[in-house]
């Protein structure tokens, strides 16, 4: 018998496994020297995300601390508020963690690029769930995670919580959040075994998005905050009613918060953390079982199926005649990003969620009720118009920063497309500024008007607020593109990643200040013309007016200028 | 066609490419060898214009690719060493839009698509989104897209990866018809075999240096290496014989 033929008939030795440790190592490996580069590259980058960072987490601190502090001082109701608070905040993040570990699983077992080699292994499956299932809840939870930190602290402050309270907090975490990790993952397996994967992406982000932007709307609508008043209730007792009952007692946002409490309020009821628990442990079987069963077959279908036949020319026929002297390589340039940014729903659906913003906003502003019979001052009204514009300018950068700021970095891997052609990168450039300014100004003009509209402004205010908007507009839109360019993140796939880079933080912060420095200027003119009206005297166009104007112009047209011409001499200078 | 003066190219104190200089007259298929690491993709990107050099000058059919940038890369098709196309366009659109980039459109640019979508086998294909393209799909593409502008020279960087013999046969006659017809190529491949095959001139890089250049029979005239074949002396020049032993490799 030959060597070969008698390892032949030898019976198969399972390999020895690999330890958990070793399939999340190079995930591990990386964000670890993701954030050594970070360090050696800028230690500026890192203070200042860390400020921000310190900021935001102070911020949330604080106002729960106040609250709290506030209804702990309530005799009777104020304990019972306080629990109702935590559950529903509670239950908010379940749904947030639900979404996101259904969109998560759905890269991390079936699309990451680290698949193949992982499943091609001898590696035992549970293996393979237990490490991707560790991955999917990290990747989903940890901005839960940071967001609950300062509210759970503020909390054990409030209530005296003692040294042991944090290990109650993360005992009552750890289930929460591996408990929407586990389902969404299950989700997500049954569903890429009905659709392949890349559909089930692109339904699974509209669905997300539209969730979001539903819940916000029907939240703005249904305006929850005259919910929370007592007076509006029939009597005390049905608002105590209210209070002492679960609002769903089988959910674990309602047991995580009950657990919380209950170790606050000294109760010993240890029914929280065994529903917690055991239920957690309950689905780990049922969601093992069924990726035992499920997942090498939704693995096998999320490889396949890709119906992406296109018959084009839309886009050609609504904007071929507006292009006709644009020239062949700029025409084209612009129906390509067009062609690109619908094509993908992960970018467009984002604007889905803009709309909703945009129905908010004016909604909000339709519901000021200065014109609702009582006659409000024409000081309050002016302010609140120029209030407005400030606002109106934080929505635009926002949006800016959504789909502008990515424009550069989106090109990222074709770059050498346009680096190696006789494409002038300055005709590049100048389409992607006009291809993301004109729809930016189209919407700040109609958010300028209708809103200016709905509060009966004056002549003077409505077109003070359309040439500084207007101004503003161009400048923000400049900003996105320039910092876009001299931040760009090549190596990101979604769109929706980029804005919260270091680059993005930059052009927030810096459209942001430049907003500021407009109203600080306009700001004393203004105050002049209000002045004028309270006196009685007919306001006119005061010297102080047309300077600050100029400088605005001036400034605006600075911020326009600058970060194009560094942006367009860094993509002239990048090497690939 | 092609003109290499003192061309380098450091990242920080590594030099990728060091004084090259070298010459790729109208008309030639000139191989561009050497082991992983030599230097080769860094160089062809120069003549691209995708890296800037350090120092040296790059002048493709006259015009001086750092002064007249324009004018100097719309004589050149390239394809790079990865596939990386738009996966949100179709075949066609692709080929429309680096058509338009290289300031070219209309009949004449459809039919020439046509045509090279016919000759890759690419049409039945021509308008679906290029993500549900595989490898070699992509890499054809690629070729295509260099071809479309009618370029008088084209740069390409190990084109034969990913292709599948019939489509390695046609791209080597489509670069032959090429030639004849008055065009260049300067091709990078590692397939020694298709460089000793088509090449009519080759130069081997070593550790970013120009280590030889010529015919097959200059350079073995050169390295006094009668007789050897181009892998022999390819092994010869970069220093890297096969170590003799290789059983111990699967010894327990």
């Amino acid at each position: 018998m030959t060597d070969a033929s008698a390892s032949a008939a030898a019976p198969a030795v399972p390999p020895p496994q690999p330890g958990l440790w070793t399939l999340l190592a190079p995930k591990w490996r990386t964000a670890l020297a993701r954030v050594r580069q970070e360090r050696s590259g800028a230690g500026m980058r890192l203070l200042l995300l860390a400020l921000v960072g310190f900021g935001f987490w102070s911020a949330v601190f604080g106002v729960s601390y106040r609250v709290l502090k506030y209804f702990r001082g309530v005799p009777d109701i104020g304990t019972l508020v306080a629990t109702k608070l935590l559950a529903v905040l509670l239950l908010a993040f379940l749904g947030i963690l639900l979404l996101s570990n259904i969109i998560t699983a759905l890269s991390t077992f079936f699309l990451a690029s680290d698949l193949d080699l992982v499943v091609s292994a001898p590696v035992d499956w549970l293996r393979v769930y237990i490490a991707k299932l560790g991955e999917t809840t990290v990747h989903s939870s940890w901005m839960v995670a940071l967001v609950a930190a300062p509210i759970f602290t503020a909390y054990g402050m409030v209530f005296d919580g003692g040294p042991l309270y944090p290990m109650i907090v993360v005992a009552a975490l750890i289930p929460f959040l591996v408990m929407p990790a586990i389902l969404g993952t299950l989700v997500t397996l049954l569903l890429v075994n009905i659709f392949p994967a890349r559909k089930t992406r692109d339904l699974l982000t509209l669905v997300a998005v539209g969730a979001v932007g539903g819940v916000v709307l029907l939240l703005r609508l249904i305006r929850p905050e005259q919910l929370a008043r007592p007076e509006g209730f029939r009597n005390l007792l049905d608002y105590f009613s209210m209070l002492q009952g679960p609002t769903n007692p089988f959910l674990p946002s309602e047991w995580a918060a009950d657990m919380v409490m209950n170790w606050l309020l000294r109760i010993g009821d240890p029914l929280p953390i065994l529903l917690l628990w055991t239920t957690a442990a309950v689905l780990g079987v049922v969601g093992s079982a069924a990726h035992q069963r499920l997942y090498l077959a939704g693995y096998s279908k999320a490889q396949e199926g890709k119906d992406s036949f296109v018959r084009g020319g839309a886009w050609e026929r609504a904007l071929g005649p507006f292009l006709r002297t644009a020239g062949p390589a700029r025409r084209e340039f612009i129906l390509k990003d067009l062609r690109l940014f619908f094509r993908d729903t992960t970018q467009w659906s984002q604007l889905i969620l803009l709309a909703v913003l945009l129905a908010v906003y004016v909604f909000n502003i339709q519901t000021l009720q200065l014109f609702s019979g009582e006659q409000v001052p024409i000081f309050f009204v002016t302010l609140v118009v120029f209030l407005n514009q400030g606002l109106a300018g934080f929505v635009l950068a926002a949006i800016a920063a959504r789909f502008i700021f990515p424009a550069i970095s989106l090109e990222g891997r074709e770059l050498w497309l346009l680096k190696s052609s006789p494409l002038d990168l300055r005709a590049m450039f100048w389409s992607k500024y006009f291809i993301g300014t004109l729809p930016l100004m189209i919407v700040a003009l109609t958010l300028t008007l209708v809103t200016n509209a709905l509060l009966h402004a004056s002549t003077f205010i409505m077109l003070m607020s359309v040439i500084t908007i207007s101004l503003y507009t161009m400048a923000a839109s400049a900003l996105a593109l320039g910092l876009g360019a001299l931040f760009p993140q090549f190596g990101t796939e979604n769109a929706a990643q980029i804005p919260t880079s270091f680059g993005g933080l930059v052009f927030m912060m810096s459209s942001l200040s430049l907003l500021a420095l407009v109203i600080v200027i306009e700001a004393l003119p203004v105050a002049g013309y209000l002045r004028a009206i309270a006196t009685g005297e007919t306001p006119g166009l005061s010297t102080e007016l047309i300077l600050s104007m100029v400088a605005v112009a001036a400034l605006c047209a600075v911020s326009t200028i600058l970060p194009l011409r560094a942006g367009l001499r860094r993509l002239q200078a990048l090497e690939l | 066609m092609i003109q290499l003066h003192a061309l380098s190219k450091n990242y920080g104190r590594f030099t990728a490419v060091d004084q090259l200089t070298l010459e790729v007259p109208k008309g030639e298929l000139f191989g561009f060898l050497g082991p992983n690491g030599a230097g080769k993709t860094t160089t062809l990107r120069m003549i691209a214009g995708i890296l800037q050099p350090t120092s040296g000058t790059v002048t493709i059919g006259g015009e001086d690719l750092h002064a007249n940038p324009e004018g100097a890369k719309a004589k050149l098709g390239f394809v790079p060493d990865r596939p990386y196309v738009y996966e949100k366009l179709t075949g066609a659109e692709f080929l429309r839009f680096v058509a338009a980039l290289y300031g070219q459109e209309g009949a004449g640019v459809e039919r020439r698509m046509d045509e090279l979508l016919e000759l890759f086998e690419l049409a039945p294909w021509k308008d679906e989104l290029t993500e549900s393209y595989s490898h070699g799909m992509r890499q054809k593409l690629l070729i295509s897209s260099a071809l479309v502008h009618r370029p008088e020279v084209v740069v390409v960087d190990e084109p034969m990866v990913g292709l599948d013999p019939k489509s390695a046969r046609t791209l080597k006659d489509l670069l032959r018809v090429f030639v004849e017809r008055g065009g260049t190529v300067l091709m990078s491949t590692h397939t020694l075999e298709v460089a000793e095959a088509m090449c009519d001139r080759i130069a081997i890089i070593h550790h970013g240096r120009l280590a030889a250049s010529g015919t097959m029979a200059d350079l073995r005239r050169e390295t006094a290496s009668e007789g050897l074949t181009l892998e022999r002396l390819f092994l010869k020049l970069t220093g890297g014989e096969v170590p003799s032993s290789l059983t111990g490799m699967f010894d327990d």
